[in-house]
């Protein structure tokens, strides 16, 4: 039986269980019963307890079974394999999953052959077993649930607490994928200290990791260099250009939006401006290539300063254009929340509207306007494209915006681009490089946080 | 400039008027939301509005401090004065206007700022002090005047809004009167707040009187009856009789203000 047919055959079951168990609610309520929750609530609750245990078994046993097929299939390698380990290994289960699917490139040795056709039968036994196992579960957990209905069972209450519970699954899915993620990171990041110093990266001034093959070829030709500051200089440069561009255009937009424009106004120019958002960024990096980078280096040299033909300041600007939005729209909203009564109280007093605006309404607004700020920052910090479209990838340690500089996203782009092998240094220094973006937007947002503990303004 | 076709019974004019409102229609869009109304508001009085929900009292209320103007759709025409000069004059600034004619809401408002600059608020904007031990002063005054100050002395510098609920509108009353107004208008100021916090309120009001007029809205005829000197009482955009509180609560002479005083209706 095919996932896709027990899935679907699990559902009916548990669509049958919700209707029957509602039905009997429905018959025994015409004839004069009297029901804690309404016969729908019945339905559900049966109906969720034939389904989710169910899929979790379904889910788990799919993981199981493949990795217990993965080391059974190890005992029919030929001694030498299994001696040898390794990438030998890798690619004897590879033969043998080829077979299992049914491709065969030339001859295949007969151990292969054996291996698939023992995975096959496996496969077959643990397909049917996970059938019998799913849909009887299915079965007792819903008969064991239609058993429970009579007139004192809550299902309203039970079907709250299956609600809850769904919501912290999901949760913690997002959780645990975050926590992978940042460990899968960590770990590469440890076994790239081993092959460089971890005080060489972190104040390594230099970065120029193109020379790791003609090192290890020994042709000499020079020296790979690991440092990470050339980089997180350019990310931090032209991260705060976009933050000066976008900061005071993006709030005074959504001021003039939430405070000054008319309902009718707001309502065309709000979308407006959240199309800049959904402009590709590739977009915005051939502007910036294409348009505002020269236009910088012709204003710059006619007032006899040098400027690089593709400079931090071009990629700044156009990033600061991208990231209005994510400040204009969210402290829009959160502007817009601000109580009417507070304004009213402000007026009543003889302010301003600009006097309201800047001392009672930012104020109250302040911890969204940050939350929004921060968005963009990280928005910004994370930016790749235009970076490599229009600073250029130059590492160079500057702060002057004129120059060409790269960013640390960009970096990880060309090492990681094309085909890598893994042991290398330079590719490992990618995942150095993410851990500490991770650990500078974390602290970005912790110091955000605390900025926005000590500002709060608390309403109502 | 008196006008004698007037459809209001009972005494609409003082003796020293404050305030001086002459034939005021406001409209809301289309919606005829006061309609002629004419009335003085004499010096260092109370006077309450009462009348049943939308007859249009807040409405009428806001226009004593062109609050309305906030409200695009709103529109007034006839002549409101304050102290003879016409506040909706074109040379006439509505923000020192503000400052004179002063308004408490029926929700406590206070700015989520600390019980110091809810007060400080109003005398920073417009500049009242210069230096920073007169404005403390001033704070403390304001407080005082609102029977707070003892209440809030010792923790001045956190948030208004951690205040109980008729803390908060006594705070809100403490920061109106800190721009010293002439005028203070309150828009039922009492109808968030429980019995004994409105009690306190209501003895606020009376300690007020003697510096300030005050105008009141107010849904309780018990309270109008309480504080005010005297009662204005409104009917679907109209005003239909004006007269001194007590005799208005126990011989209205107009029909609908018996039927409303009596219970009969609102
Ligand atoms: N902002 C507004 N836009 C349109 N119409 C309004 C507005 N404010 C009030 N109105 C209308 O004007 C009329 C008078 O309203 P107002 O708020 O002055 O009544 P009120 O006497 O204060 O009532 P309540 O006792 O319920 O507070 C009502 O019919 C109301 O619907
Ligand atoms: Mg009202």
């Amino acid at each position: 039986m095919t996932l896709t047919s027990l899935l679907i055959i699990l559902t009916v079951i548990s669509l049958a269980f919700y209707f029957i168990a509602k039905r009997t609610v429905l018959i025994a309520r015409s004839n004069g019963q009297v029901f804690h929750s309404l016969p729908n609530y019945y339905g559900l609750w049966a109906g969720s307890l034939a389904f989710f245990p169910a899929v979790v078994v379904l889910i788990l046993w799919s993981i199981i079974d493949i990795q217990l097929f993965q080391s059974w299939v190890r005992d029919f390698y030929p001694p030498e394999i299994l001696a040898a380990g390794g990438s030998q290994a890798i690619v004897a289960l590879a033969k043998v999953e080829n077979i299992v699917a049914g491709i065969r490139f030339g001859e295949p040795e007969a151990w292969v052959l054996q291996a698939g056709d023992a995975w096959i039968g496996w496969a077959a036994t643990s397909t049917m077993l996970k059938s019998a196992v799913v849909l009887g579960l299915a079965t007792v957990c819903g008969l064991i649930a239609y058993r429970q209905i009579d007139s004192d069972f809550r299902a309203r209450n039970g079907v709250e607490k299956l609600i809850s519970y769904g919501l912290i699954a999901a949760s913690t899915i997002a959780i645990l994928t975050t926590i992978g993620i940042v460990l899968s990171v960590l770990f590469e990041t440890i076994r790239f200290f081993q092959l460089v110093p971890p005080t060489d990266f972190i104040f390594g001034t230099e970065w120029n990791p193109q020379f790791e093959g003609a090192e290890r070829a020994g042709s000499g030709g020079g020296e790979a260099k690991y440092g990470m500051l050339p980089m997180f200089a350019g990310t931090l440069l032209i991260s705060s250009i976009a933050i000066i561009v976008a900061v005071p255009v993006g709030l005074a937009s959504a001021v003039y939006l939430a405070e000054y424009a008319s309902p009718k106004v707001r309502s065309t120019v709000k979308p407006l401006l959240e199309i800049l958002a959904g402009v590709p960024t590739v977009v915005y990096g051939f502007f910036a290539a294409l348009t505002v980078a020269p236009a910088i280096k012709g204003l710059g040299e006619s007032l006899g300063l040098t400027v690089a033909s593709e400079s931090a300041l071009a990629a700044g600007l156009v990033m600061g254009v991208m990231i209005i939005p994510f400040v204009s729209s969210l402290s829009d909203d959160v502007i817009n929340a601000v109580p009417q009564s507070l304004r009213d109280a402000a007026y009543g007093l003889g302010s301003t509207k600009s006097e309201t605006t800047r001392q009672v309404v930012l104020p109250a607004a302040l911890p969204g306007i940050v939350a929004a700020v921060i968005l963009a920052v990280s928005r910004a910090v994370g930016e790749t494209m235009i970076v490599v479209m229009a600073a250029g990838l130059a590492a160079n340690l500057s702060f002057n915006p004129l120059d060409a500089v790269t960013t640390v996203t960009s970096q990880i782009v060309t090492i990681l681009v094309g085909d890598q092998e893994f042991e290398s240094a330079k590719t490992l220094s990618a995942f150095a490089l993410s851990t500490m973006l991770i650990i500078l937007t974390l602290g970005l947002n912790f110091f955000a946080l605390q900025i926005v503990k000590k500002y709060r303004e608390q309403y109502d | 400039m008196e006008n004698s076709n007037i459809k209001t019974t009972g005494n609409v004019f003082v003796e020293n008027p404050r305030m001086t409102a002459r034939n005021v229609d406001v409209y809301y869009g289309d919606k005829h939301a006061i309609n002629d109304v004419t009335i003085d508001i004499g010096e260092q009085e109370v006077i309450a509005f009462i009348g049943p929900s939308g007859c249009g009292k807040s409405t009428f209320l806001r226009t004593l401090n062109r609050m309305n103007d906030t409200i695009d759709i709103c529109r007034v025409e006839g002549t409101i004065a304050l102290d003879g000069q016409d506040i909706y004059a074109p040379s006439v600034d509505v923000v020192p206007l503000r400052a004179r004619v002063g308004m408490v809401f029926q929700k406590p408002n206070p700015f989520p700022k600390s019980i110091y600059d809810n007060i400080a608020y109003g005398p920073r904007i417009h500049g009242l002090t210069k230096s920073k031990s007169e404005l403390d002063d001033i704070v403390e005054s304001a407080l005082e005047k609102a029977g707070l100050w003892n209440e809030v002395k010792d923790r001045l510098d956190q948030p208004g809004t951690g205040l109980s609920g008729g803390q908060q509108q006594r705070l809100c009353i403490a920061r109106a009167i800190a721009v010293s107004p002439e005028v203070i208008l309150m828009d039922e100021p009492c109808s968030a707040l429980d019995p004994i916090a409105t009690a306190k309120v209501e003895e606020l009001i009376e300690e007020l009187k003697s510096q300030y007029t005050i105008v009141i809205v107010t849904h309780s005829m018990q309270q109008a009856a309480r504080v005010s000197d005297r009662t204005a009482y409104f009917h679907l955009g109209d005003l239909i009789e004006v007269g001194n509180t007590e005799q208005i609560f126990t011989n209205p002479s107009h029909q609908l203000t018996q039927d409303y005083i009596t219970g009969r209706f609102g």
